[in-house]
């Protein structure tokens, strides 16, 4: 069930993969010295015929998305480092320990797309991960893999490394062109602003995920065939699962999409830790609404199969919660976060998810009513229409509806638990109002 | 255009528009707080969530960021739409304070209305509401409550966008999400009064409104703006005989909704203790109060005494640009028929031609800058002197991609817009014009620049010490570039009114050149020869020519740049008669001085730098005893004999309807009734007699002042400054900045100087400028303790003593 493709180097050595002496010994930068000869139909052709689909957590296919770039000029490509979907922690380990496959992928992504500027933006909280990818930027100018005519030829590519200031919503691409741009953190609004067609500086705009890049140097250093026999016919490749939570292993893992959960979670990450039972799991960060055992755990993971239940992979998170977990204090938890994490521009979402917050926070400290679970409902359905999935949202962009997924899987898969906490509670004054 | 369906109804409406307008131009109403129709859209608040018919099945979509396109099906009033705005306003009241009885907005706010119209009824939180300190000034005018704000971005939007001083902002994220200044920087822009009139809730107020009245209680008229040239449309609003707030009326003509905050919060003057009540005679060193009867009969004897013993032509009147154009219309009909004197000017020695400013043929329009490809503004600090104007220009450049060349001896307030920012030295002017025609050196850009049109000139005098001239040369260049626009300006309230009616030594009423033989009908027995401007009036007062002056609202000790002939000629007249609202320094002086109604306690009508004919209106009563001045002037001409019979300003406004050919057919009727936005004189089909054509041959014409020293004087207005009227008003009183002195760096080193310089004596705060011309030096006029400079082009600067 674990895979090594991506993660063949850094296993194979883990002292040094992040080097440039390593990387060049391993075969590195020979997919990109030969993409630079190919036309821009050609590349975009091979990236289409892979099959390789985002993996920032939209899961739209790159090869799609790059055949929609606007023909204005410039254009940029920008990476998407800024990983920060709770749960999720797999960028890091390729930022950390493979960062030339990111810049080889950039090479490749940047002609592809006939962009001779690359921002790489990744979260402020990764210094690390950050000053790793910063050497090998400048190990690739030094050896002229980047700057003026790289590789000896005449393509001059430039990439520029941008650390974030602690936003997560700069991890939503209109937002984290803003940030690149100097201005706040906000979702730009789509349309018109499709980084596409008006993204970076107003510019045509490829944004990828570090993951979706670092994908490239295989799938053109080892061929389409390749790539696609690795895994799922459908969800091609391997992918990079976070697992968290209450498992016996915790950790990153390179897996294949069509094995199932029972697999994922009992099988690769050792079942639930002390023996206790599997209560429910997040199957793709935060964002997704919640997938329980006696359901879901014996589907396939696949982008259609999880979509159809209601959720989705995501960035490839999973959160593992056992038995003894208080469900209404992770569902606050994570309601929290989104609520500390809106932008603040748009109403729905930053009085909305304050708002369930803090009914959630009474329900968890004894002031609970009975009206709370239809309220937490009806607040949820003025976030996200319908309370449907994919959302229908009256927000500018999906943080909003994020914070439904938890509320919503709560009063779905644990309304019991809502209404225990209610009817154990003894009604108390909150903030100077009798509830 | 386009048809759409909405909620069932096809209308045709403008392909591409947003959908929020289009579907309020053609009846529908959709609820929004941060949408603003001359701002961008940013769909924040999400109010106006409407259901789209598409491709993907319905969509709840904002209709302030979706244009329209042909076929779309649109439902505004759904169950899911009432719903998801339902849901919106519960949001937006999750936290507002609900303070209505004690907010200013309580009455006209659009989140109470929208409330009542699409709200919930109660609010389902029983949390604390969010709390911040409250209220905090952010300026001397403005303050903010940070608990009522909805956070829709219209102020931060509107610095941005539109003022272009992004001196307000959001701060932080979520529910903490704030709108505030950024520490120890003030909201001080020229502009911030339009925020809290764009504020949907009582965040922002007004100090000089603030707990003053209840919108219920108000009376509103439409009026124009006084203090500025550019005809910005305001409601006047009025309790209990008092003017209590001005707001900005979206005249897409001219002020597209906007003020500057001098125009805005300046009316306080109105209700000063100050006003001048009662009809005042000299006696000793001060003045006593007299009926009108005593006044009027001592002044008729007096004119009459001098026209008797020095005849017509020795007295002469100044002012009247503070008046309407009936008020100015009494004025030009009494001195040219009731006294006979020619010797009449509304310019206080500040101006430009008559003839260019009112008569300048194929004048343009403000509204030329929209479709403008470059615009040229070779005139004061458009910031300083026409802030509306400058709004527009902004825009131009800014919102709408036109190529802005600004001339000037300084960088100016759209340094930040302008791809061509020229400087150079006063007096240098003509030289730079001939290098601009020929293109030459660093100047070929520039001269590129102007050949793409179509082009919007605007040219005044850069400062009072340039020569008047210059701007009539660079009006001859600026007509000849393609399909070009042209506007004169300068900054006096009704200047532009006064001079078409008249109240101009080479112009009579209507816009026909005096001195000529052309009959003006109803002026028989007028004196219409070409008479003394206002220097030469002072000139001539001050060495006997000229033996009494008449001041219509005009205060030449502070108004015209040379101070000291303004006094050597109140010294040496026999007689002084002043129209006035205040006891100013001239007015002092005076005789007699008779009170005057000021603006909002009369009706009739202004003019505009486009020289648009605009309705104001009277909503209060004036002061004590206090008279419109045409009413003065008429009562006066029949103590001398020489009735004008004038029965009422609109009987005025008739005669000037009949008699003053280029406002043929502009009555108050129309002007009511159907061009609210006012009319551009003359109306089509109505001919102009004089039309204007300048030359480059007046380059020899004329100066700024006496070179006294080795230093170009650049001497500049700034909005706020010494005037009576900012004086008088609280809330802007004490906003100028007094007087400074500005150098070149290079300068100020080469001479030494640090901290203060001496000009020409005066010992004034230095500042640096690097965009000043080398051998500068820019004083701001009329500030506050500011030195008597007005006489000269050139002066001398020496290091301060003590700096």
């Amino acid at each position: 069930m674990i895979v090594e493709a991506l993660t063949r180097r850094m296993n194979a050595h883990p002292t040094d993969s992040h080097t440039m002496e390593r990387y060049l010994e391993t075969g590195g930068y020979e997919a990109a010295r030969g993409a630079i000869t190919k036309t821009r139909d050609e590349l975009v052709e091979t990236v289409k015929e892979s099959g390789v689909i985002g993996r920032g957590g939209a899961g739209f296919p790159a090869g799609l998305k790059w055949s929609f770039l606007a023909p204005a000029r410039p254009a940029y490509l920008v990476v998407n480092g800024d990983e920060s979907e709770p749960g999720t922690f797999k960028d890091r380990q390729l930022l950390e320990r493979d960062p030339h496959a990111m810049v080889e992928g950039i090479i490749i992504a940047a002609v592809a797309n006939e962009v001779h500027h690359a921002f790489v933006y990744i979260r402020g909280e990764y210094p690390k991960p950050a000053r790793r990818v910063q050497q090998a930027v400048a190990d690739a100018y030094a050896k002229g893999f980047l700057g003026k005519g790289i590789f000896g030829g005449d393509y001059d590519l430039d990439v520029t490394v941008h650390l974030g200031a602690g936003a997560y919503i700069c991890g939503e691409e209109t937002a984290l062109l803003n940030s690149l741009e100097g201005r706040r953190g906000e979702p730009r609004l789509k349309p018109p602003y499709f980084p596409a067609a008006k993204g970076l500086y107003m510019a045509p705009t490829i944004v990828n995920n570090v993951e979706t890049i670092s994908n490239l140097p295989y799938i053109f250093g080892e061929g389409v065939d390749w790539y696609k026999g690795l895994g799922h016919e459908v969800d091609t490749g391997t992918f990079l699962m976070s697992i968290s939570g209450h498992v016996n292993k915790p950790g990153n893992y390179e897996v294949v999409h069509g094995i199932t959960w029972r697999e994922l979670i009992y099988g690769v990450a050792g079942g639930i830790r002390d023996g206790k039972e599997l209560k429910a799991w997040v199957p793709g960060g935060a964002s997704a609404p919640w997938f329980v055992p006696e359901e879901h755990l014996d589907l396939p993971i696949t982008k259609d199969e999880t979509g159809k239940q209601g959720s989705m992979l995501g960035s490839g998170a999973v959160i593992v919660m056992d038995e003894d977990t208080d469900m209404v204090a992770a569902a606050e938890r994570l309601v929290r976060f989104f609520a500390e994490e809106s932008c603040g521009q748009c109403t729905p979402c930053r009085e909305g998810t304050t708002w369930l917050d803090l009914i959630l926070q009474r329900v968890l400290h004894g002031g609970g009513r009975e009206q709370d679970i239809d309220l937490l409902m009806d607040v949820s359905d003025n976030i996200s229409v319908g309370l449907g999935w994919p959302p229908k949202q009256t927000t500018i962009c999906p943080l909003g509806p994020s914070a439904v997924s938890a509320t919503l899987s709560l009063v779905k898969h644990f309304r019991h638990e809502v209404e225990e906490h209610i009817g154990r509670g003894t009604p108390v004054t909150i903030s100077g109002v009798s509830s | 255009m386009v048809t759409i369906t909405i909620d069932g109804t096809e209308v045709q409406v403008p392909a591409g528009e947003l959908l929020i307008k289009a579907a309020e131009d053609s009846g529908t109403y959709i609820p929004r707080f941060c949408w603003h129709r001359r701002m961008n859209p940013v769909g924040m608040c999400r109010m106006c969530l409407v259901e789209v018919e598409g491709p993907r099945g319905i969509m709840l979509t904002p209709s302030c960021t979706m244009p329209v396109n042909d076929g779309m099906v649109v439902h505004t009033k759904s169950p899911t739409v009432e719903k998801a705005q339902e849901g919106v306003l519960e949001f937006l009241l999750l936290n507002h304070p609900l303070d209505c009885p004690v907010c200013d907005k309580g009455g006209e706010c659009p989140l109470q209305d929208q409330t009542l119209s699409h709200g919930p009824g109660e609010s389902r939180m029983v949390e604390e509401k969010r709390h911040y300190e409250k209220p905090i000034p952010i300026s001397d005018l403005v303050l903010l409550d940070r608990e009522r704000c909805i956070l829709c971005a219209r102020c931060v939007r509107f610095s941005e966008e539109i003022s272009g001083d992004p001196l307000i902002e959001f701060m932080d994220r979520g529910n903490a999400a704030e709108v505030n200044t950024f520490p120890d920087e003030p909201f001080a822009s020229y502009f911030s009064g339009n925020t809290v009139q764009i504020c949907p809730v009582g965040a922002l107020t007004a100090s000089a409104y603030r707990f003053r009245a209840r919108p219920w209680d108000l009376r509103e008229v439409a009026s124009v703006n006084p203090l500025t040239t550019t005809g910005d449309g305001v409601t006047v609003q009025a309790s209990q005989n008092e003017v209590l707030r001005f707001l900005g009326v979206d005249n897409d003509a001219t002020n597209h909704g906007w003020l500057d905050d001098r125009s805005r919060f300046g009316f306080e003057w109105i209700a000063s203790p100050d006003r001048l009540a009662t009809p005042l005679a000299k006696s000793g060193d001060g003045h006593t109060e007299v009926s009108w009867g005593e006044a009027l009969g001592a002044a008729a004897e007096n004119l009459s005494a001098v026209i008797e013993a020095h005849g017509p032509g020795a007295v002469a009147a100044i002012g009247g640009a503070r008046g309407t154009n009936e008020d100015a219309y009494a004025l030009a009909s009494f001195m040219r028929s009731s006294v006979g004197s020619p010797n009449l000017d509304a310019r206080l020695d500040d101006g430009l031609g008559t003839h260019l400013l009112s008569s300048l043929a194929g004048k343009g329009e403000i509204g030329d800058l929209e479709t403008a490809r470059t615009v040229l503004v070779w005139a004061a600090d458009l910031k300083e002197e026409h802030p509306v104007l400058y709004l527009r220009v902004r825009r131009a450049a800014q919102e709408l991609g036109a190529t802005l060349i600004t001339v000037h001896p300084t960088a100016t307030g759209l340094a930040d817009r302008a791809t061509h920012t020229v400087t150079y030295r006063p007096g240098e002017g003509h030289d730079l014009l001939d290098r601009l025609r020929a293109g030459s050196g660093d100047l070929a850009d520039v001269r590129a620049a102007l050949d793409e049109g179509p082009v919007v000139a605007i040219v005044g005098r850069t400062g009072l010490a340039e020569d008047p001239a210059l701007a009539e040369a660079v009006t001859a260049f600026a007509r000849d570039l393609p399909q070009a626009s042209v506007l004169p300006v300068v900054r006096r309230a009704n200047t532009y009114g006064a001079i078409d009616m008249g109240v101009a030594p080479d112009l009579l009423p209507g816009r026909v050149a005096a001195g000529g033989d052309a009959g003006h009908t109803g002026w028989e027995k007028a004196d219409t020869s070409v008479g003394l401007d206002t220097r030469g009036i002072l000139e001539a007062a001050a060495d006997g020519r000229v033996k009494a002056l008449l001041l219509v609202g005009a205060d030449p000790l502070r108004d015209v740049p040379d101070a000291d002939l303004a006094a050597r000629a109140l010294d040496a007249v026999d007689v002084v008669i002043s129209i006035d609202c205040f006891l100013t320094d001239s007015t002092a002086k005076a005789d007699i001085v008779l009170p005057a109604l000021g603006f909002t306690e009369k009706e009739g009508t202004v003019t505009n730098l486009e020289g648009r004919v605009m309705k104001v209106n009277r909503i209060v009563s004036g002061p004590g005893q206090a008279r419109a001045d045409w009413s003065i002037i008429d009562d006066l001409a029949a103590r001398m004999g020489r009735p004008l019979g004038f029965e009422s300003a609109e009987a005025i406004s008739l005669a000037i309807a009949e008699h003053a050919p280029a406002y043929g057919g502009i009555t108050w009727f129309l002007l009511d009734w159907k061009e609210r936005d006012g009319v551009v004189a003359p109306r089509d089909g109505v001919e102009q007699p004089l039309q204007y054509i300048p030359t480059t041959s007046l380059r020899a014409v004329g100066s700024g002042g006496a070179k006294r020293g080795g230093f170009a004087l650049h001497l500049g207005r700034l909005l706020y400054d010494d005037a009576v009227l900012t004086r008088q008003g609280a809330s802007i009183a004490d906003l100028a900045p007094g007087a400074y002195a500005v150098l070149n760096p290079t300068d100020a080193d080469r001479i030494g100087a640090n901290g203060h310089v001496e000009v020409d004596g005066h010992r004034l705060p230095l500042r640096r400028d690097a965009s000043l011309a080398e051998g500068t030096v820019a004083v701001p006029f009329n500030q506050p303790d500011g030195p008597p400079l007005g006489g000269s082009s050139h002066v001398d600067v020496a290091p301060g003593a003590g700096a």
